[in-house]
């Protein structure tokens, strides 16, 4: 199991210790021209999670090949590109370009406008110019994530992440006008959860292809949930923003839930939801889903 | 920039605001102007606060009760424990000949520490009610104005100081006007603090970059 920081929820250069604590650190998205993002206000905190409407600011391509990647390589951890773009032609142009890294295919980023072919188009010009591992990046919010999980799979994605943010709206209490000068964002957080749950738990049982599993982790435990759901690895998202400690902290948590339940390791736990009842694991797996 | 659980030491009422006081542990005070991300119990993201005192082994922040995560922060009492991760960001540059402090509403907060570091240099403070400008004895050598009267009033006649000013924006924006020279300690929300999110992003000569990163102080000009 790799744990990783979810795309966009952490700098590594200017947090080089917390990329290190974690097996591989995801970019930020890269989009072809350099972009600086919408307008502040740009993130507003709600109950039980947060929103954000960045708009994928960075650097632009060539900006990224030229100053960024050098750096983060220097870092010493596997990198994966998270690559965006407004038209399939946009992120193979991407693709073709990129080495030695892992890439992971923004198609549901909910804070600009969409690229107007399907993720699976997508998925295939990327395919069609890149021998790089490829992680199709999908939205929660379509009603059937496991159909898209399947053409991406059929497209020729070597895995899946799940999920991206789910479009929300909060209101300024004051003035009752959307708190981002956006309007709606992207909600991530722990309600998240449960909907990650759900979209990692439909796509694994939809396709054989590994899972990065990512919404509303928050300590070790929820890890398991991820893992047991059919992820095979885990990334951390607006938890880092409440302090770059996470990795290290949901690390020795998810050690002491394993050892609790007799794992020896975390990779036993994969795919523990959807085992027979019939085998021991599948027994404890089962009994493990219902407590909550 | 460390993290660590630090407990209460105090907590008192000053006219609106709470001055918030914790142990300092393993945790470097860092320069006037530098902030603390300070776990808001019970909500999901930490709050920036800028250090008001730094006495030795304690941490002091001036807060404003102002929405959920800061009244769960004035709401702490003593003993109680909150995770702190800091000093953050960049502080006023304190080689200054002539300094003057100006500050506005809660924006008095890193004012004391500035004012112990400076060795109590002169300060001009505004605020909008008597009951808000209650936090000036917090200042030493402050001058005091209270709405309609605006800081901006008294500093036309104190502009051979080198001025260090934190307020509410249009505060800023007026005494950069008069004071182009004057180092401004910016807000803007913020989720992380350490340059993970991109959420504090403000407009710096002309293009958009990450406040907790570049500032919060930022030279004027």
């Amino acid at each position: 199991m790799l744990l990783l920081n979810a795309s966009g929820c952490l700098d590594a250069l200017t947090a080089p210790d917390v990329a290190r604590s974690l097996d591989g650190f995801v970019t930020k998205t890269i989009t072809p021209l350099p972009r600086g993002g919408n307008p502040p206000v740009r993130i507003a905190e709600t109950e039980h999670g947060m929103l954000n409407a960045i708009g994928l600011a960075n650097p632009g391509r060539e900006a990224f090949l030229d100053r960024v990647l050098p750096r983060l390589r220097a870092l010493g951890v596997p990198i994966w590109v998270s690559v965006g773009g407004f038209a399939a032609a946009e992120y193979a142009e991407t693709c073709a370009v990129l080495e030695d890294v892992t890439v992971e295919l923004n198609l549901s980023c909910p804070n600009v406008d969409e690229a107007p072919e399907s993720a699976a188009q997508i998925v295939a010009a990327c395919r069609a110019v890149t021998g790089l591992p490829l992680y199709a990046k999908l939205s929660p919010a379509a009603w059937d994530v496991a159909e898209t999980a399947r053409a991406v799979e059929d497209a020729g994605a070597d895995g899946l992440s799940l999920v991206n943010t789910i479009r929300g709206l909060a209101l300024n209490a004051r003035t009752l006008t959307p708190t981002l000068a956006r309007g709606a964002g992207g909600y991530s957080g722990p309600a998240l959860k449960p909907i990650a749950l759900a979209a990692v738990y439909a796509c694994a049982r939809a396709t054989s292809l590994p899972i990065v599993g990512m919404g509303g982790v928050q300590s070790g435990r929820d890890v398991v949930d991820l893992l047991a759901a059919g992820a095979s690895s885990v990334a951390l998202g607006t938890i880092l923003f409440a302090g770059p400690d996470a990795p290290t902290r949901v690390r020795a948590e998810l050690d002491a839930e394993c050892s609790a339940r007799g794992f020896t390791s975390a990779d036993e736990i994969v795919r523990i939801a959807h085992d027979a009842t019939s085998t021991e694991h599948g027994q404890r797996g089962a009994d493990m889903v219902r407590t909550p | 920039m460390k993290r660590a659980l630090l407990s209460v030491l105090a907590n008192e009422t000053i006219g609106p605001y709470t001055l918030l006081t914790v142990e300092r542990g393993p945790l470097d005070a860092g320069i006037p102007g530098q902030f603390f991300m300070l776990e808001a119990p019970g909500r999901v993201l930490p709050r920036p606060m800028s250090v008001c005192l730094a006495r030795p082994g304690e941490l002091a922040f001036l807060i404003d009760p102002i929405g959920p995560g800061t009244r769960a922060l004035c709401a702490l009492r003593p003993e109680e424990t909150i995770n702190a991760l800091g000093p953050l960001g960049n502080g006023f540059d304190l080689a200054v000949e002539r300094p003057l402090l100006v500050g506005g509403g809660i924006g008095i907060a890193p004012l004391p520490f500035l004012s112990a570091a400076l060795g109590e240099p002169p300060a001009l403070l505004g605020f909008r009610s008597e009951w808000h400008a209650e936090g000036a004895a917090l200042v030493p050598n402050a001058d005091v104005v209270i709405e309609p009267t605006f800081v901006t009033e008294p500093l036309a006649e104190l502009l051979s100081h080198e001025v260090l000013a934190c307020g509410p924006e249009p505060m800023l924006e007026a005494v950069r006007s008069l004071a182009p020279d004057a180092q401004l300690a910016w807000e803007a929300p913020m989720a992380c603090g350490y340059g993970a999110c991109y959420g504090c992003a403000v407009e710096i000569d002309g293009e958009l970059k990450r406040l907790c990163v570049e500032g919060p102080v930022l030279a004027a000009a």
